[in-house]
């Protein structure tokens, strides 16, 4: 009987159809999951995909199958060396989840509540994208992996016919026509001089052959190819990789008494997204967390999001601190300089004309680009003094915009980075 | 028998595999153990939990539940709670049993006799295989399914698709027919007679509204006996009277309801095939051994994971390997060397020839006729067996018998109890539909022992019932007197 044996390691498994379908039942599930693991994750876990737990009941299939516990009950248990006819065990009717699957069921155990999986970063990103209603084109810009450019660099002998280098392929093909029509000359020389030779020794039949010799050499001297495959030359094509550059972010957070939850989420979100954006462009992006209430501290992650202060606002504070560690720590000639400041443009007094003027003659020379994202007003609403100072400011390394709900902090980030950049 | 090499180590290729299931095959020989041809496949981990999730076919259709199971599955193996099987094995012609790229050479070595020639022979000779599967005519049909089910999706769209499909799987466990034999599968002959029964369809509607402006003529009265001759399979009624299903939804009812009916006699010798693979394994992994066909290594590490798949922990419940194992094991013991207590209790085996007698028994019998008539008391006694009971509203359980020789005939009747079939899946059928009336369907549990249905499930599955059948729906259970004793 012929056996065969195959091997099916290569194949995609099927389980990527099964998955999607899976993933989009439980959308509205997992998109609660999306907004909590936002508040929990660190930044930089957002990058790496998240792990979500759901609800069985949210993916239930139920079926008509017993009840365990109703009616009379009997199981056959192993192992026993203990218990006598007429003994009683604890757990009766309430605890027969255990202890026992007999009978032919296909053991689909439904003790846990909950199951967790894990979902992939490109999963994660366009569920989290998803929440920030972005057009399909961005998402797609976000998602894709870098790849590293071709340039021109030199010629090679293999090639399709539209790499094909005219200009060198005709050198080639003059070049070998000429050591062609040289070997052919030598060789009507040589023709030559046995003719003459035939001719002096007077024999009929190498005079015959002699000046046969010749003309053939002669008739076939025209047929040089005037291009030859030989001669092809292709443009070639060098990968490079895109040049590593660093870049450096400054996040700014007004963490005063009046920045609420809600704002500080707007604050998180808008933080994520500039941090993904921006490492897509740059192989290495540092974040400096500087939170300020009337004074400024560099902070770690955890402190920058959870940590309340309470305190009056200088938002003035902050930018001192970031220049100071710019001029420490990030030389403006090795580092792209970003900044990015949120706030709810509460502040007292010259504080706000002060930051501004800070700003405009100290900062912005040094940054690549400088944000400032409003969090908790809406457009059109009567403007805070930060947001009338910064309104002042002219220049095309800085800009501004507001975001009041979770679905706009897309369309800020947008509107402050466009393609240019 | 002499062969060239002897297989030691740990790395295989596929031609060691092949060679390999060529020994195995010599020796199964010895012992005619008929074999449906092998087809082994080579895959990956994630691909072994696909085939856990999708029952092991290679080709299944596309639904979320798939997905989720594998998540889960999925998890589980990563967080290490199961490993992973180490076969999957598929009833089908040529059988097809799907080896891990991860095992060892003697995993495999293992693993081939278990699948190729344990289960193998196992779902060619049992009786409920032959009955109620097609192995040549499944993989057809599962493409045939699957292409009819993306065609769906297609046309009429995902959701609606999905909704279905849903409500379907709800109630695949009471789409078997249990009693009658099922028609044969065969996809070509399926599919010309779904463009039939389609056309059909159309026909009917059109038709229908032709006469609706012609006097009533006296309706075909589709549910009469059902009084007398309560439909079991629920899939096969909805499928045959839904009032308001759309053709396209009846194929899929069909498709999921003998999808279901192929895996029914897997459930019902769970512990026989599994006693009977390893059995085999161990036989000819011991045989391979004594012909020098695989070196003491092997032997051990094969001897080693054999011993993991029989363990059966105390008090907990009854690890079918480990049964089966037994059972069969004693089954040979009896014939070759019967004590006085075997005469007494298995006569009608003691001392028969032990090979003739295991192709019998592995023909002619399943899990609970198996155990009933060939359990043996020093089985009960070495598993130290006892039997407890309870009753709804105790909270403890009484031990009503323990592994002692006067007890034994009542251990042996409940353990083949637990493997009834209306053990594990309730007995529901259609006893009335009011054809004429309000189009009411009344479905009856049969309770055995005070049981009851799972309340909140039952609730959500009589959804998806009334979902597909469009209208009023009732589910009762009632006792052995006759009386209501639940309704849902």
């Amino acid at each position: 009987m012929t056996s065969v044996i195959v091997d099916r390691r290569l194949q995609k498994g099927k389980s990527t159809a099964n998955r999607q379908r899976v993933l989009k039942r439980l959308d509205g599930a997992l998109k609660a999951q999306v907004d909590k693991l936002l508040a929990r994750n660190k930044l930089r876990d957002t990058d790496s995909g998240a792990e979500v737990t759901i609800q069985r009941k949210d993916t239930a299939e139920p079926r008509l199958i017993l009840e365990p516990s109703s009616g009379a009950s009997t199981r056959i248990i192993p192992g026993n060396d203990k218990y006598r006819i007429g003994d009683k065990i604890q757990g009766g009717s309430q605890g027969q989840g255990r202890g026992g699957g007999q009978g032919s069921g296909d053991g689909q155990s439904e003790e846990e509540d909950t199951f967790r999986f894990a979902l992939s970063r490109e999963e994660y990103l366009s569920l989290l994208f998803d929440d920030l209603e972005l057009p399909a084109l961005v998402k797609k810009d976000l998602l894709e992996i870098d790849e590293t450019r071709f340039r021109r660099g030199g010629v090679q002998r293999y090639g399709t016919p539209g790499t094909v280098c005219v200009t060198r392929t005709f050198k080639a093909s003059i070049g070998r026509r000429i050591a062609a029509e040289a070997q052919h000359a030598e060789a009507l020389d040589e023709a030559e001089a046995a003719l003459a030779e035939a001719e002096e020794a007077g024999d009929p039949a190498l005079i015959r052959d002699a000046a046969l010799a010749l003309d053939e050499l002669r008739r076939r001297g025209g047929d040089i190819p005037f291009l030859d495959p030989v001669d092809l030359r292709h443009r070639s094509l060098i990968e490079v990789q895109s040049p590593c550059t660093a870049a450096v972010m400054f996040c700014l957070m007004d963490v005063s008494s009046s920045m609420d939850e809600e704002r500080k989420d707007l604050a998180k979100r808008f933080f994520t997204l500039l941090y993904l954006f921006l490492s897509r462009k740059y192989k290495k992006v540092e974040i400096v967390f500087i939170r300020h209430t009337d004074e400024a501290q560099e902070v770690d992650e955890d402190t920058f999001f959870n940590g309340t202060r309470a305190g009056s606002t200088k938002v003035l504070s902050a930018l001192e601190k970031m220049n100071e560690i710019i001029a420490s720590r990030f030389p403006a000639s090795s580092y792209n300089i970003f900044g990015a400041q949120a706030s709810d443009g509460d502040s007292f007094g010259n504080d706000s004309t002060d930051s501004s003027a800070y700003l405009r003659s100290r900062l912005l020379p040094v940054s690549r680009y400088f944000v400032y994202a409003e969090v908790g007003t809406t457009a059109g609403q009567s403007a805070t003094s930060l947001w009338d100072a910064y309104r002042g400011i002219d220049n095309e390394h800085f800009n501004m915009a507001t975001v009041s709900a979770r679905n706009e902090v897309y369309p800020a980030l947008a509107k402050l980075f466009q393609r240019e950049h | 028998m002499r062969d060239l090499r002897k297989f030691s180590g740990s790395e295989w290729t596929l031609d060691d595999l092949l060679e390999i299931e060529q020994i195995c095959g010599r020796h199964a020989e010895r012992y005619a153990l008929d074999t449906f041809p092998n087809q082994m496949e080579v895959i990956t981990s994630e691909q072994m939990l696909d085939g856990y999730v999708s029952g092991g076919l290679p080709v299944n259709y596309g639904h979320w539940s798939f997905g989720k199971h594998f998540l889960i599955e999925n998890a589980r193996y990563r967080s290490g709670e199961n490993s992973l099987a180490y076969e999957i094995v598929i009833n089908t012609s040529p059988c097809i049993a799907f080896l891990m790229e991860g095992n060892s050479l003697a995993m495999q070595a293992l693993v081939i006799p278990h699948a190729c020639y344990g289960h193998n022979s196992f779902s060619k000779g049992n009786y409920l295989f032959r009955q109620w599967t097609q192995p040549d005519a499944i993989l057809d049909y599962m493409i045939f399914a699957r292409n009819y089910i993306a065609d769906c999706e297609e046309r009429y769209g995902l959701d609606k698709v999905e909704q279905t499909l849903d409500a379907l799987h709800a109630l695949r466990d009471q789409g078997l027919d249990k009693y009658k034999r099922p028609s044969k599968l065969d996809s070509r002959k399926e599919r010309a007679e779904q463009a039939k029964r389609l056309f059909a369809a159309q026909e009917t509607m059109r038709q229908a509204e032709y006469y609706s402006l012609m006097p009533q003529a006296a309706k075909p009265d589709a549910a009469m006996p059902l009084a007398l001759n309560p439909e079991e399979n629920l899939l096969y009624f909805i499928e045959k009277h839904a009032p308001k299903l759309e053709p396209w939804q009846r194929e899929l009812a069909r498709i999921v309801r003998k999808i279901a009916q192929y895996f029914y006699p897997q459930r019902q010798t769970q512990v026989m095939n599994e006693g009977w693979a390893t059995f085999w394994h161990h036989r000819l992994i011991n045989d391979m051994y004594e012909a020098g066909q695989i070196d003491a290594g092997i032997l051990l590490e094969c001897m080693h994971s054999h011993t993991n798949v029989i363990r059966q922990p105390e008090y907990s419940g009854l690890n079918p390997y480990a049964l089966g194992f037994a059972a069969w094991n004693e089954i040979k013991r009896v014939c070759e060397n019967p004590t006085d207590e075997d005469r007494e209790y298995l006569p009608n085996i003691a001392g028969k020839d032990w090979l003739e007698t295991f192709h019998d028994t592995m023909q002619n019998y399943r899990d609970e006729s198996f155990l009933l008539q060939f359990l043996t008391p020093k089985l009960v006694r070495d598993f130290k067996l006892m039997a407890i009971q309870t009753s709804e509203g105790l909270d403890h359980w009484a031990v009503t018998e323990t592994a002692g020789t006067d007890s034994f005939k009542s251990v042996r009747s409940q353990l083949s109890a637990c493997y009834r079939l209306e053990a594990s899946m309730p007995e529901i059928s259609v006893v009335r539909y009011e054809i004429d009336t309000d189009r009411k369907l009344v479905l009856h549990h049969q309770g055995y022992n005070g049981k009851v249905l799972l309340e909140d499930q039952a609730k959500q599955a009589l959804k998806h019932l009334r979902w597909l059948w469009g209208f009023d729906v009732s589910l009762e259970t009632i006792d052995q007197k006759g009386s209501t004793v639940k309704t849902y």
